[in-house]
């Protein structure tokens, strides 16, 4: 763990994050991107045994992933705080079917935001989620990033339960935007 | 979308898509798609939708990406395919050779009191299809062709297209469970061995 750092080649929280997916064998990563996901994406499209996978709209990669799971493999989906709002018809697949399932959100509309018209999404996201029955975890340290995404698979995986995990719009930090 | 040919029996056309299916693992749309497929015989490997309308094609996607040995059948309507049309875009990308996409068209929205779908105005799923880079696209109209297609579903030779243009006839609904939780794992315990 190197701190808030995004600058360092060296291992930062991103790089946390993608090891964890690899050590849980997850296989298919979707994802809509997001700059906040830039390195992640990059890490994982690099890896030749993660499928990553771009999608038209978020609500695909809630489908996907259920669609991996009955196949037996484990998938993860990245996405920004605009596209939670559409996955919300989806998400009755997990739901009605108990199905496991993680997605990592990263944040806008709140610490910082420029632009106003990311605030509507950015400030209902973790309502949305608890509405469609997805536990939300949230991360503002990056010291407890790599703890809270090691628990949020072990509670899909393990416990076949719906998990989001809400990368903060401090944690990624407003630089990013226009340098990533 | 039509092109004034034969409209085909659904329940015929699923019959022969089905019926030696060998390993396929098969996703079906919500409504009839679902009815058509539980017609046909009902299978631990059959993963109905019974919601998550225009998702049929991206549960399709996940296990054919998780199960590249066996062919994966996504069976729908036209407005069930037009709902999730990006998806076409998705699967085109990642062209999974063991796919196919099947979607039923009648031009209507069958549950809901037969409303013409964008399909009955001329828009053209093959087309659409086709410009989403999927490597064999293509539009069925006769019971020829659909025994053509099952059995080029069998081949895993690339990702598939068909339209198949089927009959405004009602039939009568034949409902298979609507647990989801029995669906999924009925079918991760045929075909993983567990059902966790």
């Amino acid at each position: 763990m190197t701190g808030p750092s995004h600058d360092s080649p060296v291992q930062d929280w991103r790089d946390d994050i993608y090891d964890l997916l690899s050590a849980a064998e997850v296989r298919q990563v979707a994802y809509v991107p997001d700059a906040g996901h830039t390195r992640l994406i990059q890490r994982c499209e690099s890896d030749e045994a993660m499928r990553c996978v771009v999608l038209t709209t978020e609500e695909e990669g809630v489908a996907q992933m259920a669609g991996a799971w009955l196949g037996g493999q484990r998938g993860v989906l990245l996405m920004q705080s605009s596209g939670v709002g559409n996955c919300i018809n989806m998400l009755s697949l997990i739901g009605n079917c108990r199905m496991p399932f993680v997605t990592l959100v990263t944040m806008r509309g709140e610490w910082g935001e420029f632009n106003p018209w990311q605030v509507a999404m950015g400030q209902a996201t973790a309502a949305a989620f608890e509405l469609s029955d997805v536990l939300v975890y949230r991360v503002d340290d990056p010291s407890d990033v790599a703890p809270t995404i090691d628990a949020a698979l072990r509670l899909a995986f393990d416990a076949n339960t719906a998990v989001a995990v809400l990368l903060s719009q401090r944690l990624i930090g407003r630089k990013d935007f226009a340098k990533d | 979308m039509s092109t004034g040919g034969n409209r085909l029996d659904r329940r015929a056309v699923v019959r022969t898509l089905l019926a030696d299916r060998g390993d396929m693992l098969v996703v079906t749309g919500l409504g009839s798609a679902t009815y058509d497929a539980a017609a046909a015989g009902d299978d631990d490997r059959n993963f109905y939708l019974w919601g998550a309308m225009g998702g049929g094609v991206m549960v399709g996607l996940g296990l054919a990406l998780a199960q590249p040995d066996r062919p994966v059948a996504v069976i729908t309507g036209d407005g069930e395919m037009l709902m999730g049309i990006g998806s076409l875009a998705t699967v085109g990308v990642q062209a999974p050779a063991n796919l196919s996409i099947i979607v039923l068209d009648n031009e209507r929205y069958g549950e809901t009191g037969m409303q013409k779908s964008a399909t009955a105005h001329g828009v053209d799923l093959v087309a659409v299809a086709r410009g989403c880079r999927i490597a064999d696209c293509r539009l069925v109209e006769t019971m020829a062709g659909a025994a053509g297609l099952a059995a080029d579903m069998q081949r895993m030779a690339g990702t598939l297209f068909a339209t198949v243009n089927i009959s405004r006839e009602d039939v009568a609904r034949v409902l298979p469970t609507r647990d989801g939780v029995v669906l999924r794992s009925r079918f991760r315990a045929a075909v993983l061995g567990r059902s966790d």
